[in-house]
């Protein structure tokens, strides 16, 4: 799915990612986890394309395609989703219209014609069924007047509605009460298919308790320093990031 | 607003020089440059005026001599030479015409250009369209089927031959003569225009829609329209303005007289692109407009204009609220890209107790252009418990663009309420990021968030004409993030 090799990146000169190598295969779920300043975020924002990141050295393959070559429309058009750690607010454009011209811009992109106005209604009641979204939101304006939680799931009601084949969820779990996560992981869950994969950013173990990865992987000073499987999540749960980051110095 | 951006707009976005810069080849019949009373009676003569026309003509025009151009806004421009314009040009005819059909080919291939053709507008959406080229109103339809409402809708020219006891009883009651400068200059040399009147308890069934567009080069566009909502009557009424594009600057000073009788309600939006110059800021329309409408008790007036175009625009579209419990709105969206400068807003003078005001003016600059907002909230002393809320915000494109706001506001009763909310915001980087991740495009993702953010007042729009106004919005900002 996708091949993250030895990839350095920079912000305004700084250097936050210093070799990251990483590969996903589809209908896995990977956990990145790390302490503050890692670079998870940073990780998340070269996959989408933000534009302030330079990616400065490695490469980076998503379905066979050179990811660092295509724009960020382009690489959701490819099947990349990003769920976005602050969800931004659109005023005055309902999320239907907006998801409606997302899609749209998606399949045309395919070469595929646009969707019919009966098929999107029904998707979009099928999909908010999922993150049990109130079909009231869906009328709404683009996250404006959105709880946290509330912004959280319609991220994933978007997720749902786009069906991508690699989903990056950044840190979705932060800000959320024990009920919203719940519904999130829920969400993901029931998303999953042999056919596409996700990568999940968290700084807390307690995501995993609902969205159960295949591998977890620590994200220490730029670079992933420890993969094991769920039970490394607990451990750092348990003992803290210190340990990580003494045994990555004397290695 | 369903099937707008989505699907229409890339076509449209590929042509991003503005799309109706052409000249038709029509034979004009034109009168010698410049302005003196000679010229006055020669233009009042052409039309077959009555003399009480021409006096009023003649009034206005020595009064304007007195007086001098207004500088106080804030705009930028060369001053216009008065006696370098031609002040009345009319498509060369022998007769009237009879039906559509007779109507000029060329004529009709021009208004296909504009996307309004008369039988597309006749099928699709039941509006009834005065076409004024250069001044002159050469096609009406729908006359019958408003006749038999009693509705009165036809140029101007046509209304001071036919029904001149109202023409006289309103004309100039609104915006007097003496009113400013461009008014003066306007009720001096106003060549045609339109004229409605709804007869009283009449709702009118259809949209009325002008479209006007200046067409010879160096003619100045001089056009009056008055509408008259008698009591308890209804109408909604569209202009939509377009220009050839042209080098040197042309000048429009139109006098819009708006009357809502007791219990009236007059809808009047503006869908107005004339040619904002080049990228350097050569050519463009100048268009300073007096426009103005009376409230009698209980009635109400809403002006709605999505403005995109014109070099230099000085227009406050305003509401006498003189009837007790009258109402005023205006609803406007300015967008200025490049060099244009707009200096905008309205009045709303409140007269009568209980009287009601709204204003939503939102404004969008772009590339080097200068957009201001200002508006006058005037609360006389006898006007017990007038409200007023106004909200004025800008959105700024680029670094180097500028957003004004100048409100005015006077209270002389203490029961008043007044409220005032402004905001200024860049377009977010977040925001097109977050589209682009969606897989929309940047030009796409700012159409999107454009017209998010001028929804209160495309919502006020006729629905095929928030259409159009949603794509000129898209046209005119094209590529214009920085």
């Amino acid at each position: 799915m996708i091949e993250i090799k030895n990839v350095h990146a920079n912000i305004e000169g700084k250097e936050i990612l210093k070799g990251l190598t990483l590969t996903v295969n589809s209908g896995e779920v990977h956990a990145i986890m790390g302490p503050n300043g890692a670079g998870k975020s940073t990780l998340a924002s070269i996959l989408a394309g933000r534009e302030e990141y330079e990616v400065t050295e490695g490469s980076i393959t998503f379905e066979g395609e050179d990811l660092l070559e295509l724009d960020t429309e382009e690489r959701a058009h490819a099947g990349l989703f990003l769920a976005f750690q602050y969800p931004v607010e659109i005023p005055g454009v309902s999320n239907v219209n907006f998801l409606r011209t997302a899609i749209n811009e998606i399949r045309d992109a395919k070469g595929e014609a646009p969707i019919s106005a009966k098929d999107f209604m029904a998707l979009v009641r099928e999909k908010s069924k999922i993150v049990e979204l109130d079909s009231k939101l869906a009328s709404r304006a683009v996250n404006e007047g959105f709880s946290g939680g509330e912004k959280k799931r319609n991220e994933i009601f978007q997720m749902a509605m786009l069906n991508p084949k690699l989903a990056v969820l950044d840190e979705t779990d932060s800000g959320l009460d024990i009920d919203a996560l719940r519904i999130v992981a829920k969400g993901v869950n029931s998303l999953k298919s042999a056919d596409n994969a996700s990568i999940v950013i968290t700084h807390y173990q307690r995501l995993l308790d609902y969205i159960v990865p295949d591998y977890v992987h620590v994200l220490y000073d730029g670079k992933i320093v420890k993969t094991g499987n769920k039970d490394l999540a607990l451990e750092l749960e348990e003992k803290g990031y210190d340990w990580i980051k003494e045994e990555t110095q004397v290695g | 607003m369903g099937q707008y951006t989505e699907n229409e707009l890339a076509k449209d976005l590929e042509n991003q020089d503005y799309k109706f810069g052409f000249t038709t080849d029509v034979e004009t019949e034109t009168i010698p440059v410049g302005l003196n009373e000679d010229i006055i009676r020669l233009i009042s003569t052409k039309k077959e005026e009555p003399s009480w026309l021409l006096d009023y003509r003649l009034n206005a025009y020595r009064a304007w001599l007195k007086m001098t151009e207004p500088d106080w806004a804030h705009v930028r421009y060369d001053k216009p030479d008065f006696q370098k314009i031609t002040y009345y040009a009319a498509p060369k005819q022998s007769k009237k015409y009879e039906s559509w059909d007779d109507v000029d080919p060329e004529m009709k291939e021009t208004m296909a250009k504009l996307g309004i053709s008369l039988e597309e507008q006749k099928r699709l959406t039941g509006v009834a369209v005065d076409f004024v080229m250069d001044s002159v109103s050469v096609a009406t339809s729908f006359k019958s089927k408003l006749k038999e409402l009693g509705i009165i809708f036809c140029s101007f020219s046509e209304a001071v031959q036919e029904h001149p006891e109202l023409v006289r009883a309103h004309m100039g009651t609104i915006i007097p003569h003496t009113d400013n400068f461009y008014a003066a200059l306007n009720s001096a040399v106003f060549t045609d225009g339109s004229f409605c009147y709804i007869p009283k308890g009449v709702r009118c069934p259809m949209e009325l829609s002008t479209y006007f567009r200046i067409n010879a080069g160096g003619t100045g566009q001089f056009e009056r329209t008055l509408v008259i909502a008698d009591e308890g009557s209804y109408v909604s009424y569209l202009e939509g303005c377009t220009a050839p594009q042209r080098d040197e600057n042309q000048l429009h000073a139109a006098v819009v007289e708006l009357k809502a009788l007791k219990d009236a309600e007059i809808k009047y939006s503006t869908v107005q692109n004339w040619y904002p110059g080049d990228k350097n800021g050569i050519g463009g329309v100048f268009n300073f407009v007096t426009k103005r409408g009376l409230c009698e008790t209980n009635a109400k007036i809403s002006w709605t204009q999505v403005e995109t175009g014109s070099a230099v625009t000085w227009k406050y579209p305003s509401c006498v609220l003189k009837g007790d419990h009258s109402v005023g709105e205006f609803y406007s969206v300015a967008v200025t890209n490049n060099f244009q400068q707009a200096d905008t807003g309205t009045k709303m003078i409140h007269l009568g107790k209980n009287t009601k005001s709204t204003i939503i003016s939102k404004g969008i600059s772009a590339g080097d252009s200068q957009n201001s907002y200002r508006g006058l909230v005037q609360i006389h002393k006898n006007a017990k418990n007038a409200r007023n809320f106004s909200q004025c915000d800008s959105l700024l494109m680029t670094d180097h663009c500028g957003a004004h706001t100048f409100p005015y506001i006077e209270c002389k009763n203490p029961s008043a309420q007044i409220e005032h909310e402004a905001t200024t915001s860049k377009i977010g980087e977040d925001q097109l990021f977050y589209c682009k991740q969606r897989g929309i495009s940047e030009e796409k993702a700012i159409s999107l968030i454009v017209n998010g953010y001028c929804k209160e007042v495309l919502n006020q729009l006729p629905m095929e004409f928030a259409v159009e106004a949603q794509k000129l919005l898209a046209i005119s900002l094209e590529g214009s993030v920085g």
